[in-house]
């Protein structure tokens, strides 16, 4: 294809430039030309008559009237093969770990979704070893999931751990405006639990222009999703979403489109929802999970908003824990009927009384908590929160349901349980015959 | 009429701006663009500008698209294709067979069409008019087996006058584009018809005579049929914020609600929930018909990463489908999850279009496009005296669930019952966590309107009392009024909650829902003799513990009727236990 050079810049914004240009399809690839012939990204966003909008790859700093455009006739395409694994790749799809430049086929970038009848319904739990995870809100194979916390909780910690600890034939990592030092630390915990040469890193951070933050999701999944298609289980972790939706708003905000909620643009469930959808257990082939990291101080902001409308649940940490309310595993009871007998019901009755043990809380702000029923579900609150709500314990999902009992036992007689006594029967643990729960000193 | 041509004059995402450069276009019109490589993409005529300048929104992917490229309008609005072997399909926004283009691709690439209704399969056509009767728009043809029950084949709702049957072939098997007949106008024009024909999704097809929705339609959900229900031909809207349950709800109203047809209009939410339906229900026994559940389902499936401007032509084309099984008499149910992704792709197109925006960025006539949609619900009387009826169930998926926004606002006018779903419900595992005080319905529920008054009064007490509890502690509150709270918390514990998931009380019949509401009445106006609030409390632990278990077990299984009895007598010790001691 022929690959004509303009030279005509109309305007130069942050991320945004303008051109007057012939014959340039939507979406099209194309490089930016500085006068001392370095060359940077840019990407057709929107065509009106001759006036050509394309967001750059480099930013918008340091572009001169005197640039030229290049339309390179191709859209945005990201290399696929084995030999990526145990690579690191920046926003523009380019190696940054000093490594060669390898030759590989191209693959489209931002694809449509896949047939809905070509999805299984996800049937495959994921063993983590958290006990908030397999117990409460068990992870399953092809789940799309972020967790919701604030900046500055150990999520990438949590989110390297599931990865590594699971069996996950693929890793892939999606950094969108980490810290060089949170860069740093996915790399390490990587290579220290042996699985670098599964992993592939897509890395944004703070020095790279905000366009390539915005790339790095589609890249890594649509790496992600030809992995899966070959039959792999990939999974791919996207830290973090809320920066990535920012970036996404500076970009729309330049556009001049008409913002819907605190500036993001009406269309950011989509653009979220076509990343996330992209989650499947695909038939015949293999599978993609993800999991997210969306930063946020309270929950009803635009983005964690929308990612909760889109994602299948979601993981809510807060101050080092994972909590059991407002974290939620939509694709939980496709699975946990088939684990051990007691699960669900477990989980729903040591739900129930942690919601009422949370309402004496507020009770007892008031100083009206005397009674003995009262104050024995602020301490069963007490060792749930110690026992199970730390996202670093490791216990296989047997253990922590025995736990469970437990913990029950400790402080509940059967008949307060709300638990069917098929259940009560089979289950519950006589004083001082704990399995895993340590006797407490009292009673 | 003569179709226009035109050609790419700027692409923003959906919106395509062409220019005309051959006759005469319409609003509403569908229109195929012809990219470079030969792919037509469908799209739509939403505005019409001076300078022969329309804008389009464009049904599939934009990229690659560049100016010039040419336009060929059709004239015609966009519609959906009527006839036998609708029910049990799945189809996305435009009514291309899922699976039909599963075959050709893995991935929803765009440019494909399919045949919405299969032209292959032959159906047994019975007819019931003769040559020289006249027809005219609706009248019954003829009829055809179609899953669960005989589906009529009419004259196209589109004719109007009197039509003189020239030529109607005999019973025997056709397909959907076979003739079956020829039809006659009064000056001599003649006019093949085959088993389909089509509607424009746009426009509500016309009752023949309204009637009013009335008779409550069981749901098999309890707190719904009890305290919220929704009659046949009714309206209702279930807003809340995400976790709260929606999606379960939705699922569970598919499955057990006691409709005929039951359309599930998939818009701008997650692919898997439409999955596990049409992967689940194929397998599933409606105990109703004795047949798979998907015998009664249609699936409309633009889900979220499908293109956007696709969101609205679904739910359109759910309800032309909808209004259609209702003119067969049928009684029809659709889901419709999200009314809130339809309107976000309004806006999408608004904002581009450059409109003025209105509340958070919605666009001003959003809330008559909402009520207009609701209005296509309701009872019609057909030709025959026989009735159908269509009932909406529009999911509302509130930003920050804040019921104070615009979609929220405007479903609320538009709606005969609020089910508002309640985040600290469902985070106290109170499953269906739809709120219990602020919910509302104007239908009449199966029970008597006094027990549904009695079951509130005791719920609004409880509340209250749970309030004060928390100011003053549990010693802070008579024993008389812990016990009407005692009571309030069971009747939630074992009436209103709900297991969805589990088989024997995840569905409860009309007869089920008397006998349990008629223990429940017991339990309540049972005076409590006991003293105490640990012993106040132990007694109802014991009989919520009996009534669940008695909950989860089938009215034929051995152990029911003793399990009743076990209930009533412990009712019986709380009435007596001052006497025993």
């Amino acid at each position: 294809m022929l690959q004509k050079t303009y030279e005509n810049i109309d305007s130069i914004g942050r991320a945004i430039l303008s051109i007057k240009a012939q014959g340039v399809h939507n979406k099209e690839l194309a490089e930016v030309i500085y006068p001392n012939g370095q060359k940077a990204f840019a990407q057709v966003i929107a065509l009106d008559g001759d006036e050509v909008t394309l967001q750059l790859f480099g930013g918008g700093f340091g572009v001169s009237t005197d640039c030229k455009v290049r339309f390179l006739g191709k859209p945005i395409q990201v290399g696929f093969s084995d030999d990526m694994l145990g690579r690191v790749y920046s926003g523009n799809g380019q190696p940054i770990d000093r490594g060669p430049e390898l030759l590989s086929d191209m693959v489209r970038v931002a694809g449509p979704s896949i047939n809905p009848v070509k999805r299984l319904i996800p049937k495959d739990m994921i063993r983590t070893g958290v006990p908030m995870i397999d117990v409460f809100n068990t992870l399953v194979r092809s789940q799309k999931i972020p967790i919701f916390a604030k900046a500055g909780e150990p999520y990438n910690r949590l989110l390297a751990n599931i990865a590594t600890q699971t069996d996950a034939d693929v890793i892939i990592i999606g950094g969108v405006g980490l810290k060089y030092d949170e860069f740093h630390y996915f790399r390490q915990r990587i290579e220290e639990a042996g699985s670098k040469n599964k992993t592939i890193m897509f890395i944004h951070t703070h020095r790279d222009s905000i366009v390539e933050g915005l790339m790095v999701p589609d890249l890594a999944l649509a790496v992600a999703e030809q992995f899966a298609l070959q039959g792999k289980n990939v999974f791919v972790l996207l830290s973090d979403m809320t920066q990535w939706s920012d970036y996404l708003r500076q970009v729309a905000n330049a556009q001049d489109q008409i913002p819907a909620n605190q500036g993001y643009p009406g269309d950011l469930y989509s653009q979220l929802a076509s990343r996330y959808e992209k989650a499947a257990d695909i038939d015949g082939a293999g599978s993609l999970t993800i999991l997210g990291v969306t930063t946020m101080d309270d929950v009803t902001h635009p983005v964690p908003d929308n990612t909760g409308y889109i994602t299948e649940g979601q993981f809510y940490m807060k101050d080092g824990y994972l909590e059991l309310f407002g974290s939620l595993s939509r694709l939980k009871q496709q699975v946990n009927d088939r684990t051990r007998p007691d699960h669900r019901s477990i989980m729903n009755a040591m739900a129930r009384l942690l919601s009422e043990a949370e309402e004496r809380v507020k009770a007892q702000k008031f100083g009206s908590v005397k009674d003995d029923y009262s104050l024995r579900l602020l301490e069963y609150r007490k060792t749930f929160q110690t026992e199970l709500m730390d996202p670093f314990r490791y216990l296989e999902l047997e253990d922590a349901l025995d736990l469970c009992w437990d913990i029950l036992a400790q402080h509940f007689k059967k008949e307060e349980v709300g638990l069917s006594s098929k259940l009560i029967e089979a289950y519950w643990p006589e004083k001082g015959k704990f399995k895993i729960l340590k006797e407490m000193i009292h009673e | 009429m003569h179709k226009a041509k035109g050609e790419v004059v700027s692409v923003n995402e959906s919106l395509v701006g062409v220019r005309t450069t051959d006759g005469a276009i319409m609003n509403g019109e569908v229109a195929y663009i012809i990219v470079e490589d030969g792919k037509r993409l469908k799209s739509e005529v939403i505005d019409v500008k001076e300078g022969n300048r329309a804008y389009l929104q464009v049904f599939e992917d934009t990229n690659w698209m560049k100016v010039g490229d040419p336009v060929e309008f059709t004239g015609l609005p966009l519609a959906v294709k009527l006839g036998p072997g609708i029910l049990g399909s799945v189809t996305d926004g435009l009514q291309n067979p899922l699976y039909e283009l599963g075959k050709i691709e893995w991935f929803l690439e765009r440019g494909l069409e399919v045949d919405p209704l299969d032209n292959t399969q032959k159906w047994h056509f019975t007819p019931m008019v003769e040559e020289g009767a006249t027809v005219t728009g609706s009248t019954v043809l003829g009829s055809v087996p179609e899953k669960l029950f005989e589906h009529k084949i009419f004259v196209p709702f589109s004719i109007q006058g009197n039509h003189t049957i020239t030529h109607i072939v005999k019973e025997g098997d056709y397909t959907v584009d076979e003739p079956i007949a020829t039809i006659q106008d009064s000056t001599g024009k003649s006019m093949e018809l085959t088993m389909a024909f089509e509607w424009p999704v746009k426009r509500p097809m016309p009752f023949t005579e309204r009637s009013v929705p009335i008779k409550p339609m069981p749901t098999g959900i309890r707190i719904l049929d009890a305290l919220f229900p929704i009659a046949y031909g009714g309206t209702a809207c279930n807003p809340g914020p995400f976790g709260a349950g929606k999606t379960v709800l939705q699922h569970s109203l598919a499955r057990h609600s006691q409709a005929d047809v039951v359309i599930i209009a998939a818009c701008g939410e997650r692919a898997g929930e439409a999955v596990e339906v049409f992967k689940d229900f194929p397998e599933l026994i409606d105990p109703r018909t004795g047949k798979s559940l998907m015998d009664r389902t249609y699936i409309v499936g633009n889900t979220s990463s499908m293109p956007v401007a696709a969101r609205e032509a679904s739910v359109y084309m759910a309800t032309t489908v909808g209004e259609y099984y209702r003119k067969q008499g049928l009684n029809v149910l659709i889901l419709a999850d999200s009314t809130s992704r339809w309107a976000q792709a309004l806006r999408e197109t608004s904002g581009r279009k450059e409109e003025i925006p209105g509340p958070e960025a919605f666009p001003m006539y959003i809330s008559t496009l909402i009520s207009a949609f609701y209005d296509r619900a309701g009872v019609e009387i057909l030709g025959d005296g026989n009735t159908g009826s269509l009932s909406i169930i529009g999911t509302v998926s509130p930003a920050g669930g804040n019921f104070d926004e615009p979609v929220t606002q405007a479903t609320l006018l538009s709606t005969g019952a609020f089910w508002g779903l309640s985040r600290a419900l469902s985070d106290a595992r109170k499953y269906p966590a739809i709120d219990r005080i602020d919910s509302n319905s104007k239908y009449p529920s199966q029970l008597e309107q006094e027990e549904v008054t009695y079951l509130l009064e005791l719920l609004r007490d409880g509340k209250t009392i749970a309030s004060n509890i928390i100011l003053m502690g549990e010693k802070g509150i008579t024993d008389e009024s812990y016990i009407r709270y005692q009571k309030a918390e069971l009747l939630d514990a074992v009436f209103l909650q709900q297991n969805s998931f589990h088989e024997v009380d995840g569905v409860t019949h009309p007869e089920r829902l008397r006998l349990m509401f008629n223990m429940i009445q017991e339990i309540i106006d049972t005076p409590v003799d006991i003293k105490g609030k640990e012993e106040i409390r132990s007694h109802f632990n014991f009989i919520r513990q009996a009534f669940l278990d008695w909950n989860y077990m089938k009215p034929d299984e051995e152990g029911f009727d003793k399990q009743k009895t076990k209930l009533l007598n412990l009712l019986k010790q709380m009435g007596h236990v001052a006497e025993n001691v």
